[in-house]
């Protein structure tokens, strides 16, 4: 129904490059993100990143010679359009790799494809433990899955003195998800689970979720869900006067534009991240981060943005650095090089380790997990100790 | 009890702009026999223009809603102008392809003008509630609930007490006799669409303010819109201002009892149940002869 202005100028772009000398030049990387739809704010960040590196990269020299090329499609947030979108790179673009598809329900929807054509495939953001256990060889993610987010949260759990918890969670298979690692987490540290509400990915109003959390007796709710949904969800809070501990998951909060949006409702809540742009020279690689943000900001982006836009960056550097281990432009040779990448990211070391069923195992980097919160408007960092 | 309560107060407030999308709807299907599917961009275009006034042109909250309201009484007499004068003797599957294509050119240009990302309009409400015992309400909320009932009101007091109302009313009933008596059925149906389109309009900049204003806002609503129109009796304004509110209770009481996945769903069965036991809406006027 929706054409993107960015799908119709890389449509026109490629149908003007296509059967040209220059295309056979470059290593095109497929883009599969929602840049419609309701998670539109973070998939253009995640692409802005993405351009960043790409450009980064480009300016270096490139990759075995050649430049790389993003060709970026819009999945509208939506399973069905991401399924199709990736068919569409593989066989009409022909990209031999693949970074997407943002969220866990949109990526999942992928994965069938992947197999089918065998093209690997960056996962930059998607949290659910099923992408990496159910033996898809062709997905590579940098991205924690929940279970990991729930590990790193366990030591502050015990600190904060959590004594009844309830969820309220996106209902597609990224929030329940985390829903079920959490709760899983908690139970096992003698913290008592209470209600599980979902809300749909483009509802806005959440009201009635809210007054029967409001009621329940649990003293924390912990949320799932991307940062337009949780503004929205933050004021609601405010205006039914719910003030219990608010904790969040899944790094796609974008803090700096929850508060701006959100103001005072946002205080007292916590997140947890995956980056810290907040303080470069605390991050595992100060120098790339500096740069990182150094050209967000020439780019006239808001530094709302950098905590989930760095993702896109880090996807790409994984991906570019996985051709130049494959030694070839083709599907096969950078599946291969996927588990020979070694390289510092803005959150650490990314490497991928097997994950899944022997024979068929997917990679999965292991990323660092921090905590913040925000009080008085402001960002501070909340010592996740252990 | 107090979540009831809580419950009970939020499904006013909801059913208050429910009741303001559907009848825009059914007042244009009612007088006109013309299937809207430009409402939802039409709701989407009322949040952009409140964008527009209030953060690009920095116009004070309470003056840049009337000026969304206006604007989309004037793109609503735009659009039966240019589209649907020159095809009325044609058949409603025209029409209606018509508007699809309308909506579809509205939806994918306020894409390309203001981009996938959701904007926020700011409000000149305090950020505390208004705390009344154990329930408590948003200030914007509670504008927004006053300004839907008025709009009800006014669009009621037209339709049932004015003369252009009485044209309308003739035109809804037998369109050539009311030509034949002297009405203007060209220019009742100019005005029917710009106060349909106007209504929608108001409920998206009522709205824009109390959530984000995105490209897409409009789809939900025009599916919730038709849900309404449907439940209420096609051209039936006291039955689209019920449906409305019937449809709020259910969501917000299923989500708060039932099951907070199946909320959407919640509204979709009692249409089924509604259309099983009676047909033709809870509240059908008769139909139009000839």
């Amino acid at each position: 129904m929706m054409i993107s202005r960015r799908t119709t100028l890389a449509a026109l772009a490629f149908s003007l490059l296509a059967g040209t000398a220059m295309a056979a030049d470059t290593i095109k990387i497929g883009v599969n993100e929602p840049l419609t739809g309701a998670f539109a704010a973070s998939g253009t960040y995640v692409v802005n990143g993405a351009k960043i590196a790409a450009d980064e990269i480009n300016a270096k020299g490139g990759v075995l010679g050649k430049k790389i090329e993003l060709v970026i499609e819009d999945n509208k947030s939506n399973p069905t359009e991401a399924a199709s979108v990736a068919e569409k790179l593989i066989t009409s673009d022909k990209v031999p790799v693949l970074m997407g598809s943002w969220g866990s329900s949109l990526t999942l929807a992928t994965m069938p494809k992947l197999e089918e054509y065998q093209v690997p495939m960056l996962v930059e953001t998607s949290s659910s433990g099923k992408i990496t256990t159910s033996g898809n060889p062709f997905i590579f993610r940098i991205s924690p899955p929940s279970s990991v987010e729930a590990d790193a949260f366990e030591p502050i759990a015990k600190k904060l003195g959590l004594k009844k918890v309830d969820f309220l969670v996106i209902n597609n298979d990224w929030g329940r998800g985390a829903a079920a690692d959490f709760s899983k987490m908690l139970k096992a540290n003698g913290v008592e689970v209470g209600l599980t509400e979902t809300m749909d990915q483009s509802a806005q109003d959440m009201s009635a979720q809210l007054s029967k959390l409001k009621a329940s007796d649990a003293d924390t709710i912990m949320v799932t869900s991307a940062v337009d949904q949780l503004t929205l969800l933050f004021k609601q809070m405010a205006a039914l006067g719910l003030k219990k501990r608010v904790i969040t998951t899944g790094g796609s909060q974008n803090p700096d534009q929850i508060i701006a949006q959100a103001g005072a409702a946002a205080d007292n809540t916590m997140h947890l991240t995956t980056f810290l742009p907040w303080w470069p020279e605390k991050t595992p690689n100060p120098e790339a981060t500096a740069y990182f943000l150094g050209e967000w900001k020439k780019r006239g982006f808001e530094f709302a943005g950098a905590t989930e836009s760095f993702r896109g960056y880090d996807g790409i550097r994984s991906v570019a650095a996985a051709i130049a281990a494959g030694g070839g432009t083709d599907p096969a040779s950078i599946q291969k090089g996927f588990w020979k990448v070694d390289i510092v990211g803005l959150n650490g070391p990314i490497k991928f380790a097997k994950s899944g069923p022997t024979g068929k195992e997917s990679g999965q980097s292991k990323p660092n997990v921090y905590l913040i919160e925000i009080t008085d408007g402001k960002v501070k960092q909340v010592q996740l100790g252990g | 009890m107090d979540q009831l309560l809580q419950h009970i107060l939020n499904a006013l407030v909801l059913g208050g702009t429910y009741a303001l999308l559907g009848i825009g709807l059914t007042l244009i299907f009612g007088i006109m026999n013309v299937v809207n599917f430009t409402h939802g961009a039409l709701y989407t275009f009322g949040g952009y223009a409140m964008y527009l006034a209030a953060v690009a042109l920095g116009l004070n909250f309470f003056v840049a809603l009337p000026v969304a309201l206006v604007a989309g009484l004037l793109l609503g007499a735009f659009i039966e102008f240019t589209l649907l004068r020159p095809l009325r003797r044609s058949d409603i599957d025209t029409t209606m392809l018509v508007m699809i294509g309308a909506g579809i050119i509205m939806q994918s240009g306020t894409l390309w003008i203001f981009g996938g990302v959701a904007k926020a309009v700011p409000t000149p409400f305090p950020a505390q509630p208004l705390v009344i015992g154990p329930v408590s309400l948003s200030y914007v909320n509670l504008f927004v609930l006053a300004a839907a009932i008025a709009l009800i009101a006014i669009t009621y007091f037209t339709i049932n007490g004015t003369r252009l109302g009485r044209a309308m009313r003739a035109t809804f009933q037998d369109h050539d006799t009311a030509a034949l008596m002297g009405v203007n059925v060209s220019l009742i149906y100019t005005a029917t669409f710009a106060i349909g389109s106007a209504l929608a309009a108001a409920a998206g900049a009522l709205l824009g303010p109390v959530y984000v204003v995105t490209p897409q806002m409009g789809e939900l609503a025009a599916v919730k819109a038709f849900a309404i129109v449907i439940l209420g009796g096609l051209g039936s304004i006291s039955g689209a201002t019920i449906g409305g509110f019937i449809l709020a209770f259910a969501e917000e009481l299923g989500a708060g009892y039932i099951s907070s996945g199946y909320r959407d769903a919640m509204g979709f069965l009692i249409i089924i149940a509604v259309l099983l036991v009676k047909p033709t809406g809870l509240f059908a006027r008769a139909e139009r002869i000839g």
